[in-house]
């Protein structure tokens, strides 16, 4: 047995949860620590290699490649956020009333879900936010409108499966409604999935973003959003200035990978299987 | 007061009658066995009394009035399986308190240690559990109760000791018990009268 670490499994999870809380939090707030003079133009640094002093190196116009970086992904988690918590609560939505409400909202709603998953995420997504006049609220609203219908599915098979449980029989003769079957006895088997759903969302959500503002379709080009740094060091990329690229893709996929990590924990927390171990 | 079941029959869909045209009826305090060759329909006879199902013809009555569909119902049934009528994102306190709050003379009469109630389901084993669905059954204060082989797979001692606690029961609040179950001795020794379906 190792002994040189006198945490348990459990309270290093809860650790794993606050520390990867706390980094996203510091990108969140970067706009508060960070120097935001640095993201002006300043040409005399221009084109300079990642040092001590400037972490990520700088571009063209001599601006700070990790003060925009911070500032890019503090924006990309604020639309990954809205974006896979707006959807969410769309698939909640629907796949309980798709399960709850009877058959023809079922069809219905089945039907709407086979409809958005016909369609590629991006084509919608790029339709949408276009549609929308582009910027920070089509992006928003396109994702929030295009990535539930896997989840809603989830959703609605959950809760017809526990619907019909014997222990909501049991409490049905015990003299239980509706309503609080749904919130005691429904809503605790999706916890766990809208979590999970919520977590894989978030990735999803960023990296389409990012993805349509790359395309040039998505937040205006002078936001400092982590496509828009993506899609302008492409560029430079053949004339060797690799750090425009490295390091900004490099903290996206941390940022996407440490949340994967604190879903991946808060579900061990909840699990009834795996919570005491 | 009395339950009594008329001209009870059952159905699945449209598959053939499971039983046609039912009698029975049981006196307030009375414990009476239910037998009758496997797949004869006796789990769904008492799902019908217990208002889990609506019998397709027939009508069931409690002291002359028909039974009400909402609130707690007045016949409990305790099922045979009891890891499926227990919610796995439970905790056993939880599951208890949902007939009513925690009774402790009756949660030590069943054997149900204080230690059990912080865990989750799938830490008991199938007998832990059944003590706790018969204890929610019993806390929502039934006029009758079904105990559907409740304690088929359970060892001689833990059987005696839950019977002895339901009987206790049972006689203190005047409630009926419904006894299914295939084992002779066990009805034998409880069973004021037997009813073969």
């Amino acid at each position: 047995m190792k002994t040189n670490l006198s945490m348990n499994r459990r309270q290093r999870t809860l650790w794993t949860i606050v520390l990867g809380f706390l980094l996203l939090m510091a990108i969140l707030f970067s706009k508060t620590w960070v120097n935001t003079g640095n993201i002006l133009t300043n040409l005399e640094t221009r084109n300079v290699a990642p040092s001590f002093e400037h972490l990520f190196g700088t571009d063209w116009l001599g601006r700070d490649m990790f003060t925009r970086t911070m500032l890019g992904l503090s924006l990309s988690i604020k639309v990954g956020l809205l974006g896979a918590f707006g959807s969410t609560a769309i698939a909640l939505i629907l796949g309980m009333a798709a399960a709850t409400m009877g058959k023809v909202a079922d069809q219905f709603i089945s039907w709407l879900i086979d409809l958005f998953l016909s369609v590629p995420h991006l084509v919608a997504l790029i339709l949408i936010s276009f549609t929308l006049g582009g910027g920070y609220k089509g992006v928003i609203v396109g994702i929030m409108a295009t990535h539930w219908p896997s989840l809603a599915r989830v959703v609605r098979a959950e809760v017809m499966q526990v619907r019909s449980a014997e222990y909501v029989k049991v409490s049905r003769r015990l003299g239980k409604s509706n309503g609080w079957i749904a919130a005691h006895h429904i809503f605790p088997h999706l916890l766990p999935q809208v979590l999970i759903g919520f977590m894989l969302l978030f990735p999803h959500a960023i990296l389409h973003e990012a993805a349509i503002t790359f395309l040039g379709l998505g937040l205006s080009p002078h936001e400092p959003a982590i496509g828009i740094i993506l899609s302008e060091s492409m560029k430079y990329l053949s004339s060797g200035l690799w750090w425009l690229a490295f390091f900004p893709g490099l903290s996206l996929l941390i940022v996407v990978r440490v949340f994967d990590k604190i879903g991946g924990s808060l579900r061990l927390l909840i699990d009834p299987t795996k919570a005491h171990l | 007061m009395r339950l009594e079941a008329k001209g009870i029959s059952f159905k699945y869909g449209k598959n053939p009658w499971l039983f046609q045209d039912v009698d029975f009826e049981i006196e307030a305090g009375e414990v009476v066995g239910l037998t009758g060759v496997s797949g004869r329909g006796k789990t769904t006879f008492c799902r019908i009394l217990a208002g889990f199902e609506r019998p397709v013809e027939g009508e069931i009555t409690l002291g002359g009035k028909p039974l009400q569909q909402t609130g707690v119902h007045p016949v409990q049934m305790v099922l045979q399986h009891p890891e499926q009528a227990v919610n796995p994102r439970w905790k056993m306190q939880k599951v208890l308190q949902e007939s009513g709050p925690l009774d402790d003379a009756l949660r030590e009469r069943l054997g149900i240690e204080r230690t059990w109630l912080s865990r989750w389901p799938n830490e008991l084993s199938g007998g832990e559990l059944q003590r706790f669905c018969v204890a929610r059954a019993l806390a929502a204060n039934p006029k009758f109760l079904i105990a559907d082989e409740m304690t088929t797979m359970l060892d001689a001692i833990t059987q005696a000791q839950i019977w002895q606690a339901v009987l206790e029961a049972a006689k203190e609040r005047e409630m009926g018990i419904i006894v299914v179950s295939h084992e002779r001795n066990l009805i034998k020794r409880l069973c004021d009268r037997v009813v073969e379906l």
